[in-house]
């Protein structure tokens, strides 16, 4: 394996060291303070970081209607998680491209706690670096990696870029759908990313393209520091197909507390939208001190007939998650699905589930849900189910697995189901497990320790949202399973 | 290769196990046979290390070293396997998945080189055909959905591949059909060697017929109450366990002085 041979070591760190001295030498860093805006949010705030983008008069339009939406709404009190408030006046809203000075200027200077994670989850040596926000930008081969996949993409007509140079070079398409599966007043939190979001990512795959590559390598390799207000679109026109893969199964260092993404999705007539996400953010100490808060909407819109969206999370980070990937059933005959694994371990909190809304003829969907709580976590299920008087035929099936490790964490289902079609049928399924000292004593028994037999057992427990994973990353999320649940028992 | 002095073992504050003895030496078959609640399973357990089964006194040695200083994983990569009376089902868990991730691991404890998929395939598929499996089984969930039958050859097959030094046995002929126990004790037998001993506990003669144990022994409350060859299971299955059945008390005469002692 390349990254184990102590050549590339020797080589990279070489490398890295240059590059980071060279970086002093000609003083590449801009100063942060100058690039930053003030500490707040205000309309003014909100103009200033339209300017600095430079940003298509709509856009600006957009956001301002957005902010003055969002002064008018309360911070929602219905998830099952606790965090002290958030002051929404001490939060810098933007400060663009981040500067890394402050970062460690080499792998050495790095938590060694952090690299063994690393090693333990066989995150590629020229990755490291950059998830462990060592201060180099240029991470090796991407450039000529990213130039190479960005032509085959090109090719097929699709676009693949940040949500900055999708508003420059394609603002109509921007304009079309921005908005059109989460508005600005959707949500709280919704509302105050359509106000200040910073960047993100744009996709657009044109009528009857089948995207050639799984897009979470080039996403990977690009993965640029896209700060806390993210925001996704992707649009998948007649009879497009796409996989996306979001995050990292590496551990994500962040300074930033706050993280409120949007992402929409939206598929036309017979086209097929996979998205899968491996989150794996700081979750915050033993202790529960410190850690991310995510508060994400997502959301996808089958807006054509025999469409498809499918969800796909592994949620093992983050102090509090609350997120609800959910599928808008329009066209007839659409298909929505929701498979999920979250766990909690120490003093996480996870308040997820999905939305289901059937609207045309004939709609079916399909929600997994794997619950694991360990430690003093607690993992909530939340789904809604909603079948409208319009959605003849329409079908769910839903199942919500929980799993208990220890006697000091908790697992809650809620499960919401609203059907007015009377032909329409919702089956739901639920479960509370734990782990067995059976079978832990037979693993054991057989000689597996008892760390990889309650790895095992979890991730025989996820199987069925495994296997929906891309291949490659379904490996990584077994590990990285493995390494968050380390000394869960015992 | 084994000898058990005087064990003693308490299951949920009860003493199960009363001063047991027992001397295996490799290449041989032992029996034992008791009525239900005798402490068969107790034993078994106690000598593969499970939490709960707390030995309250004696000594086992295996291979001169102290068996119940190790942890029961350290135990199976010693070559203490236990054929489990109910195999638990680990859904989602591949068959193969399971039995690689457990020959890996032992063979990773005793210094040998790990098995990659194919090697490890080609391995399984042989030891298949000693208990009559077919390849459907390795991709089902550990023992999930299988026959009584089907989970007791499962446990064969596991012990074929993990090649075991001492096999305890606990009722592997337990809800068997005469043509399953036939299959399952050909594959016990085919792997009866001079340099495995094999512990059967069972609960009737029937599976001795198929299986020849070169020594059978009764337990009774906690303790081995007679030994003999295989005549005496004969014996017991013409007379049942009645003469062996639990005396009131424990069934030893004790000093109430040590009783009382014991409880304070
Ligand atoms: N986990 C346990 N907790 C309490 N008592 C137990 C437990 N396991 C076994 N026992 C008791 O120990 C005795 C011996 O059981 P066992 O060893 O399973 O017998 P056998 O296998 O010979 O039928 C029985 O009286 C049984 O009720
Ligand atoms: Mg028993």
């Amino acid at each position: 394996m390349q990254d184990t041979e102590p050549l590339a070591t020797d080589s990279e760190t070489a490398t890295l060291q240059e590059l980071t001295s060279k970086e002093y030498k000609y003083g590449f860093v801009t100063d942060i303070e100058a690039d930053a805006v003030p500490r707040g949010l205000s309309e003014a705030i909100v103009r200033e970081i339209s300017a600095r983008k430079q940003e298509p008069e709509f856009m600006l339009e957009w956001r301002l209607q957005a902010f003055r939406h969002w002064l008018t709404m309360t911070e929602p009190t219905w998830p099952n998680v606790q965090y002290p408030p958030i002051d929404y006046q001490d939060i810098v809203y933007y400060s663009a491209p981040k500067s890394k000075k402050d970062g460690p200027k080499s792998l050495d200077e790095v938590d060694p706690e952090l690299l063994k994670t690393f090693e333990k989850l066989g995150v590629p040596l020229h990755e490291r670096a950059r998830l462990a926000g060592v201060a180099v930008d240029a991470v090796f081969d991407s450039v000529s990696v990213a130039t190479t996949f960005k032509e085959k993409l090109a090719e097929k007509g699709v676009i693949f870029c940040s949500f900055s140079e999708a508003l420059r070079e394609h603002p109509d398409l921007v304009q079309k759908y921005l908005g059109s599966v989460v508005p600005y007043s959707d949500n709280f939190f919704a509302a105050l990313n359509s106000a200040v979001f910073s960047d993100g990512s744009f996709c657009f795959i044109p009528k009857g393209v089948r995207c050639p590559m799984e897009l979470s390598t080039y996403f990977r390799i690009n993965a640029i520091d896209t700060g806390q207000f993210e925001r996704t679109l992707i649009v998948a026109e007649e009879g497009a197909h796409v996989s996306y893969l979001e995050g990292c199964t590496a551990p994500m260092r962040d300074t930033n507390q706050l993280h409120a993404a949007v992402v929409e999705l939206v598929a036309l007539s017979g086209a097929e939208i996979k998205y899968s996400t491996v989150q794996n953010w700081y979750p915050g100490d033993a202790q529960g001190k410190g850690g991310i808060y995510n508060f994400v909407t997502k959301r996808g819109k089958c807006a054509g007939a025999r469409s498809k969206i499918s969800w796909t999370q592994v949620e093992t980070g983050s102090a509090i998650t609350w997120k609800y990937p959910s599928v808008i059933l329009q066209g007839d005959d659409s298909i929505g699905e929701f498979y999920s694994v979250a766990l909690t371990n120490n003093y996480q909190q996870a308040d997820t589930g999905t939305k289901m809304v059937h609207i045309g003829r004939n709609t079916r969907s399909t929600i997994i849900s794997k619950g694991i709580s360990a430690g003093h976590g607690q993992n909530t299920y939340r789904g809604q189910v909603k079948i409208l008087k319009s959605a003849e035929g329409a079908r769910n099936y839903s199942q919500c697995d929980s799993l208990l490790m220890g006697e000091r964490c908790g697992a809650h289902t809620f499960p919401y189901i609203e059907v007015k079609n009377p032909t329409a049928k919702v089956e739901h399924e639920a479960s509370t497990s734990k782990i067995a000292e059976d079978q832990l004593f037979y693993c054991k028994q057989r000689g597996i320790r008892e760390e990889d037999a309650v790895s095992m057992i979890v991730n025989g427990f996820c199987k069925e949202v495994f296997r929906k994973l891309p291949m490659e990353f379904a490996v990584e999320a077994q590990k990285l399973l493995g390494v968050s649940l380390e000394g869960a028992v015992g | 290769m084994l000898e058990i002095k005087n064990l003693r073992a308490t299951v949920g504050g009860q003493e199960i196990l009363r001063g047991l003895d027992l001397v295996v030496k490799p290449g041989e078959v032992h029996a034992i046979m008791g009525p239900n609640g005798s402490g068969k399973s107790t034993l078994a357990n106690t000598l593969a290390g499970r939490e709960n089964y707390e030995v309250s006194g004696g000594q086992v040695l295996y291979d001169g070293k102290d068996l119940l200083a190790m942890s029961p994983e350290q135990r199976a990569g010693e070559g203490v396997f236990l054929a489990f009376q109910y195999p638990v089902e680990i859904p989602g868990v591949g068959n193969a998945y399971f039995l690689r991730a457990a020959l890996n691991a032992v063979r990773k404890y005793r210094g040998i080189e790990e098995l990659d998929a194919i090697d490890f395939l080609t391995l399984v598929r042989k030891k298949m055909k000693l208990v009559d499996m077919d390849e459907g089984f390795l991709s089902r969930s550990v023992n999930e959905g299988f026959s009584g039958g089907e989970k007791k050859r499962n446990e064969i097959l596991q012990m074929a591949v993990l090649e075991p030094r001492l096999a305890i046995l606990d009722e592997t002929d337990s809800g068997l059909d005469i043509d399953a126990l036939r299959i399952v004790s050909a594959g016990v037998n085919a792997l009866r060697s001079p340099d495995r001993a094999i512990v059967l506990i069972t609960h009737y003669q029937r599976l001795l017929n198929y299986i020849v144990p070169d020594f059978v022994h009764v337990l009774s409350a906690g303790r081995i109450v007679k030994s003999g060859d295989k005549e005496l299971a004969h014996e017991l299955e013409q007379a049942g366990y009645a003469g062996f059945e639990e005396p009131p008390g424990d069934g030893t005469p004790v000093d109430v002085r040590a009783v009382q002692y014991r409880g304070a």
